[in-house]
């Protein structure tokens, strides 16, 4: 208590946003050192990039350990970082029940989806998707998906780079040309990075990054907690004081209700995008192949989860450090808004070394991420539609990776102009439609083909496209888009969806689609082939090797 | 379909649907089924009840238990716990009970398959 008062007696001579500007050197110094010793370890990955088993999936030859810390190097991004710290110091006890749904979301993927896919696919989602059923169709459509869900969920990363960097670099936040010009930087070194590196290098940044970014929120955590002499209990007093003090929320910052109090509904239909949707992300589950068994596959969960999970929970004290050390005044009124909670409490408890410290690994955060999404939809382009649509299966070798390379470049492009564009749009509700359409469109597909002998290609492709269109028709139509002077179009109002999250509709309609259209289809699948994905999903019969090197 | 993951080489020598069929097989697929399905539909009651009472119930979970600490706080940390908890009670399960039966059958199919395959070369 007493130094947290400490604080806010000096905060008011000069705004801790000011404060942060005058260092932020520190904070280039430190990204650009991430960024020169990732470039080295990327090159030395890229010494075996020949073939697409080593361009794509590492060579499966990844550690079930390694992998999970790369993906938990996916799933913490910046949104998630501090975005749900932010949500913590300002709302409370509704930024931690968001954090809640990320983390279960992985029993999904551990209990029904990654060691089966592990051992049926080979590069992408659409491999198991269609094993059984028509291929030309199925991979189409989810190709399409996937390249969809990783657009919006590229689109929410770059959007956030414009107000992180403004934090970071001391920018003003009406910089916009200043701002353009780092995102425009950031998608050059993305697409450096996965050009040279493939998917080894990728995993390499991933790892690298979740390391520095668990440590940072390990160290802040321990010395929050070290101010309130480690009583969780003695924090949350702390932050109810502070609110009290400028005249806040106070004592409702423990309980449910600030942010979703006055729409519970939008919560739910959030909640289950979020559960359903993180083992249906493309890019999540193109790290499976990185693994050479499907026991590997299952210890990376099991590595994700432990590390998703403990970091979860010091978001939570990090949180409320930041309510208590800082206030949501001070937070809002800083470069970068509630994203900026995270980075102020580095400086507050660490001063600017430790503000350079967690602001680079953020900033590195956005980069990593962007260069999995990356490679996720170049392999999808390059694999399913290419190498197994135009081509029909018959590439030339070394082509079908020389496509992926070129579409890495392409979307690169796309992520910096749509990074600009998108700037300064909300990155919580673009993840969340990330992960609702992911739910919508995808996980119906991929229980039903791993679980359900009668599934069939009417029954795929009617929950992936209906799954789809549902989820982006009733967010066109979604208060998020119109109706409102904070909406994306405030002029117009073509509002009738009254929730902001699709997931609550758009999830069991896909399932009933898949249903629907499997029992109206007249044509049966091949069962040589369905006993065939059964016997092997459970097994491992055949099931992908790694490279010999 | 070189390139894909449909219809590999190997699949020609082993006859699936008899693999499929058999109670071996059957077997695996009865303890992977009758642990994941009830399992997966229990975290997510337990999640969506967790969920609702934090959306509807704001007295209940308000409650304080101790110092500042409330229900919903509580709840809220239980989850982790029961997600770390399922965790490892999966792997433990896999581990004793799948992974020795996917191991028979797998290695069995595969000597075939090599068999097989020595067959036609000497041929």
């Amino acid at each position: 208590m007493s130094r947290s008062s400490l604080f806010t007696q000096i905060a008011p001579l000069q705004s801790l946003g000011e404060q942060t500007k005058e260092t932020s050197w520190i904070n280039i110094l430190i990204f650009v050192l991430f960024v020169g010793v990732t470039m080295v370890v990327v090159f030395r990955a890229s010494r075996n990039n020949k073939t697409a088993a080593d361009y794509y999936a590492a060579g499966r030859s990844f550690s079930g350990g390694q992998n999970g810390t790369a993906i938990a190097g996916d799933y913490l991004s910046a949104a998630s970082f501090l975005g749900i710290t932010g949500a913590i110091a300002i709302n409370g006890y509704d930024g931690f029940l968001y954090s809640i749904g990320f983390l279960v979301a992985w029993l999904v993927a551990l209990l029904l989806v990654a060691e089966l896919l592990r051992n049926t696919g080979k590069f992408t989602m659409a491999d198991v998707l269609s094993f059984r059923l028509k291929q030309r169709p199925v991979r189409i459509a989810a190709a399409t998906t996937t390249l969809v869900v990783c657009f919006f969920y590229l689109l929410a990363q770059m959007a956030g780079a414009g107000g992180l960097v403004s934090l970071l670099l001391g920018l003003d936040n009406g910089n916009k040309a200043g701002q353009a010009v780092v995102i425009a930087v950031v998608g050059v070194l993305m697409i450096v990075y996965v050009l040279i590196g493939g998917m080894k290098g990728t995993t390499w940044v991933q790892i690298i990054k979740a390391c520095l970014l668990i440590v940072g929120a390990a160290i802040m955590t321990v010395m929050v907690l070290a101010m309130n002499g480690f009583n969780l209990s003695t924090l949350m007093d702390a932050a109810v004081q502070t609110s009290i003090n400028e005249g806040g929320a106070g004592a409702a910052l423990l309980n449910p209700g600030a942010q979703y109090g006055k729409a519970p509904l939008d919560f739910i239909s959030l909640a289950l995008a979020l559960v359903l949707g993180t083992a249906a992300l493309p890019h999540v589950l193109m790290r499976f192949y990185t693994v050479p068994t499907a026991k590997e596959a299952r210890k990376s969960v099991v590595w994700a989860i432990w590390l998703i999970g403990i970091f979860y929970i010091f978001t939570l004290v990090l949180g409320y450090g930041a309510g208590a050390l800082i206030g949501k005044k001070e937070i809002l009124a800083a470069p970068g808004g509630v994203n900026a909670a995270a980075p102020l409490l580095a400086f507050v408890v660490g001063g600017p070394i430790l503000l350079g410290f967690i602001s680079a690994v953020a900033f590195a955060t956005i980069l990593a991420v962007v260069a999995g999404l990356t490679i996720t939809a170049a392999a999808s382009f390059a694999h399913d539609i290419y190498s197994n649509v135009i081509v029909k299966g018959e590439p030339k070798p070394e082509m079908e990776v020389k496509v992926a390379r070129r579409t890495v470049v392409v979307i690169g492009v796309v992520a910096i102009a749509g990074g600009i564009l998108a700037n300064g749009q909300n990155i919580a509700f673009l993840v969340a439609l990330a992960f609702a359409i992911a739910a919508s469109a995808n996980l119906p597909t991929i229980v039903f083909s791993l679980f359900w002998k009668k599934f069939t290609t009417q029954g795929a492709l009617w929950s992936m496209y209906g799954g789809l269109a549902a989820a982006i028709v009733l967010i066109a139509f979604s208060p998020v888009v119109s109706g409102s002077p904070k909406a994306m179009i405030p002029g117009a109002s073509f509002d009738f969806f009254p929730l902001a999250n699709p997931g609550i509709i758009s999830i069991p309609l896909a399932f009933f689609l898949g249903w629907l259209g499997t029992v109206l289809d007249k044509n049966t699948e091949n069962p040589r082939i369905q006993a065939e994905m059964d016997v092997r999903s459970l097994t491992g019969v055949g099931a992908e090797r790694a490279v010999e090197h | 379909m070189g390139n894909s993951a449909h219809a590999s080489e190997e699949s020609l020598d082993v006859d699936y649907i008899q693999v499929q069929a058999s109670q071996e097989f059957a077997d695996l697929k009865k303890s992977h089924r009758s642990f994941v399905f009830p399992v997966a539909v229990g975290f997510l009651l337990w999640y969506f009840a967790y969920v609702l009472l934090a959306a509807y119930a704001h007295d209940f979970m308000s409650i304080k238990v101790w110092g500042s600490i409330n229900i919903g706080l509580v709840m809220g940390l239980l989850q982790f716990v029961t997600t770390f908890g399922i965790t490892t009670w999966y792997v433990t399960y896999a581990n004793n009970k799948l992974d020795p039966k996917a191991a028979k059958i797998r290695t069995r199919l595969e000597a075939q398959i090599a068999a097989t395959n020595a067959v036609q070369e000497e041929v």
